[in-house]
């Protein structure tokens, strides 16, 4: 039990953390100190002692999604495993759980998007639709590849089972991380797909949808995007780790600098995409997977090609 | 009969005898073969009124020449009968919207006789913005999306109306006049020019010192002096600062809209150094108070050359690094190029002047075509010219000028020896009466004209003002057509127009 709370704790420091880094590192390459390392559980703490306003126009849709949309997430996020750790939950094919909560909350949100019928939240998520219904296919075999090497399809399972793995699939692993880590910027919304900070609606994919929701509702949301960050960030952790160094304590952290780092950078020295680039970057994805699944086949299988 | 009087960019105020009066169909006739040729755009045209009901000026540039052609007519006193001249060169159409607007003259046949705004004295009362006539399109597969006219961050209003089928922009309109500011009206209420001085200055805060030069060489053809010399060289110091800043801004803006951090921030931090530079010579981080008719509270003295030569070299130095790194950005350039094309011949067709028409490749620079002032005397300008006329063109003419103008600073400055004793400003000149007196200045965005007509005690009774931007938002309208709708802001930062120059 004291491993399971251990498990859900470090979820929890890299839920908060991510974000910090990411401003952290941002702040350093714009040569400015930046603003405190837990600046957004602050705003969030504070929208969370605020009212929300509504819309005449909503129903009740756009009040339940943002209950619907953490829930979703934070039930995903008890059944990750931080390395050799237990997590909360788990049972046989609770992978494909996961990727349907997240599929679920996704949805929970684009319907309350639509429901304020605003032009601007429609096309936000007409945009979310699109471009979670591409990246799914990279996460179903990134997860798929997990679940070969080991034979099972529970994420404590997998990561538990994988210590004794064979080093040739050392490079498959690290492929698998690198497939969560861009996962992570589709479904964060970060550069180059989307841009959190743009004060731009007509280019906004997630924020747009978020345009109006206030107060506790939008803490909600915020909450719910540092849950769905550290899953990705410690599913890709777990698979470095498996080939490295299998524990907690090399695990977290890398969770943590390796996602925030990297998206830190990536926000700094680059431009976002054209909009209608982005589905070529995410197919890149799904196609960068599938190579992953089929590479880790043929190594199991000790297929010589 | 001579249709036009010619005249410069540098003479005196003409006399209105002076100014031939024709008959409408002739001038109609003659600009529908005239301004077929590049050579020709419309400056300014106007209706102004008499007790006889309106009299109609109309000025022409001729960039050839660098003549400035002037013209009026009379029309009935209902003004009807005259065909509009939009439908044959839609370079007239703010012009005659304006008037429409202004006075209710039915143009015949105007393609888009909308109103342009929303003035607080306009003809037609009912005519307000809830009821602007937008543009619309049937189909089952297109959506409307309207952004503003609140606009969401911290400028100012104006409503865009965008049909889009998906992603894709079919068409924009673009309703501006939600500020009714007035500001014509006002230039002419008081007779007090430093309150004159004051509101020019005003006109439209990124072009304070362009305004306020054109405001103030206006006056001082109507005083008909000699504008000392070191006077005018400081006055174009002042404009090219401003131009710096401005564009230095711009790019800093179009690296925020990819979301690209690192050259956001060196602009920025470039721009500080530069408005600080006006700062530490006027006080004033725009540029206001810098420029006065006749003469000028802040001479230059040897420290403030000093300041000025040293960080514009230093702006331009650190620039020149920044240049190179954003033309070697793959994903800067991916977004940039191909992107909000205006073609060379929508550019001219639409009038556009400025920076934006030279990144189409159309060479339109007061500074080359009718210099006055130093810009005469001193430099032999060449205008940077680019050719594709997407969103990169429209950054690298920035990214040039920049360059240019950090250089003619740094030529005006170098032969300089400041005496730091100019004329103090002159508000109490008797002006000519009866007379028409116009200036053209070239400022970071475009050609800036102001027109002001003086009755027979020489106070001013009619002030006309153009921002380049009256010619350049339909730019911006055609730039979209076609584009994703996501591609907006980066056209809309590329082009960079004044909403409230063209809200006056």
């Amino acid at each position: 039990m004291l491993i399971k709370l251990l498990n859900t704790l470090l979820m929890i420091v890299v839920a908060l953390s991510i974000t910090g880094v990411i401003n952290r590192t941002r702040a350093v390459w714009a040569g400015r100190k930046g603003i405190r390392f837990f600046q957004h559980v602050y705003n969030v703490e504070l929208q969370m002692r605020k009212g929300a306003v509504y819309s005449t126009t909503t129903s009740i849709l756009f009040r339940i999604a943002p209950c619907v949309y953490l829930g979703a997430a934070l039930l995903a996020f008890l059944f990750i495993p931080v390395a050799n750790l237990e997590p909360m939950l788990s049972f046989h094919g609770d992978i494909i759980l996961v990727a349907y909560l997240l599929a679920l909350s996704r949805t929970a949100l684009i319907l309350a998007a639509l429901d304020t019928g605003s032009s601007f939240e429609g096309m936000g998520a007409a945009r979310e639709a699109l471009y979670g219904a591409l990246v799914e296919p990279a996460l179903m075999m990134g997860m798929a590849t997990l679940a070969l090497f080991c034979g099972y399809s529970s994420f404590a399972e997998i990561f538990s089972m994988a210590r004794d793995l064979d080093m040739n699939l050392t490079v498959v692993l690290v492929l698998v991380a690198y497939v969560f880590v861009v996962i992570m910027f589709v479904e964060a919304g970060r550069v180059p797909v989307d841009d959190p900070r743009t004060h731009l609606e007509l280019t906004m994919i997630h924020e747009v949808m978020c345009l109006d929701y206030s107060g506790i509702d939008m803490a909600m949301i915020h909450i719910a995007g540092w849950l769905k960050n550290s899953i990705f960030a410690i599913i890709a952790a777990n698979a470095v780790s498996v080939a490295f160094c299998f524990h907690w304590w090399f695990a977290a952290p890398l969770a943590i600098l390796g996602t925030g780092i990297a998206i830190g950078v990536v926000e700094s020295f680059r431009a976002r995409n054209k909009l209608t680039r982005n589905t070529t970057f995410i197919l890149t994805i799904v196609a960068m997977s599938a190579l992953v699944l089929l590479t880790g086949f043929l190594l199991i299988q000790n297929i010589e090609i | 009969m001579e249709l036009y009087l010619r005249t410069k960019n540098t003479a005196s105020a003409v006399a209105l005898a002076d100014i031939p009066v024709v008959e409408y169909v002739e001038l109609y006739n003659d600009l529908k073969e005239r301004m077929t040729q590049e050579r020709y755009h419309v400056g300014h045209y106007f209706a102004t009124e008499t007790e006889n009901g309106l009299k109609f000026y109309m000025l022409l540039l001729d960039d050839e020449q660098g003549d400035v052609l002037i013209t009026s007519f009379v029309p009935d006193y209902y003004a009807s009968g005259l065909a509009s001249l939009t439908a044959i060169h839609q370079a007239f159409h703010p012009f005659e919207r304006e008037m429409h607007e202004l006075y209710g003259i039915p143009f015949d046949n105007h393609p888009w006789l909308k109103p342009l705004r929303f003035s607080h004295d306009r003809r037609d009362r009912n005519s307000t913005m809830d009821s602007y006539p937008f543009y619309e399109m049937e189909g089952e597969e297109l959506h409307e999306v309207n952004v503003g006219p609140i606009h969401a961050g911290i400028i100012e209003p104006g409503a865009f109306r965008f049909i889009c089928n998906g992603e894709q922009v079919l068409h924009l309109e673009i309703a501006l006049g939600y500020q009714h500011r007035g500001v014509e009206t006002e230039m002419v209420k008081s007779d007090n020019r430093l309150r004159q001085t004051l509101i020019a200055e005003s006109i439209a805060g990124d072009s304070a010192v362009a305004h306020t030069t054109a405001y103030a060489e206006l006056s001082e053809k109507l005083m008909d002096t000699e504008i000392d010399e070191h006077l005018q060289r400081e006055r174009f110091i002042g404009i090219e600062l401003e131009r710096m800043a401005m564009h230095l801004a711009d790019t800093g803006a179009l690296a925020t809209d990819i979301g690209f951090q690192l050259y956001q921030v060196a602009c920025e931090a470039l721009r500080t150094v530069t408005i600080n530079t006006t700062q530490a010579w006027c006080g004033n981080r725009f540029g206001k108070s810098l420029i006065r008719p006749f003469g000028t509270n802040h001479p230059l003295t040897e420290a403030k050359v000093e300041i000025i030569r040293r960080n514009v070299a230093d702006v331009r130095r650190r620039y020149m690094e920044l240049r190179s790194d954003i033309l070697q950005s793959q994903t800067l350039l991916a977004r940039f190029e191909q992107c909000g094309l205006v073609p060379r011949e929508d550019m001219k067709r639409i009038g556009g002047v400025g920076m934006a028409a030279r990144s189409s490749g159309l060479k339109r620079d007061i500074r080359c075509t009718h210099p006055s002032g130093f810009y005469a005397s001193g430099v032999a300008h060449e205008p940077v010219l680019k050719h594709d006329g997407d969103v990169m063109s429209r950054l690298a003419t920035r990214m040039d000028e920049l360059v240019q103008s950090a250089d003619y600073i740094e030529q005006a400055l170098a032969s300089y020896r400041p005496s730091g004793k100019l004329p103090a400003p002159n508000y109490n000149a008797q002006f000519k009466a009866d007379a028409l007196s116009f200036s053209f200045v070239e400022g970071w965005r475009g050609e800036i004209c102001h027109v002001a007509l003086t009755n027979a005690e020489g106070r001013i009774t009619k002030y006309k003002i153009k921002d380049p931007s009256v010619h350049n938002w339909l730019g911006l309208a055609i730039a979209v057509r076609s584009e994703g709708i996501s591609d907006f802001p980066i056209n809309n930062k590329s082009f960079n127009l004044s909403y409230c120059g063209h809200d006056l």
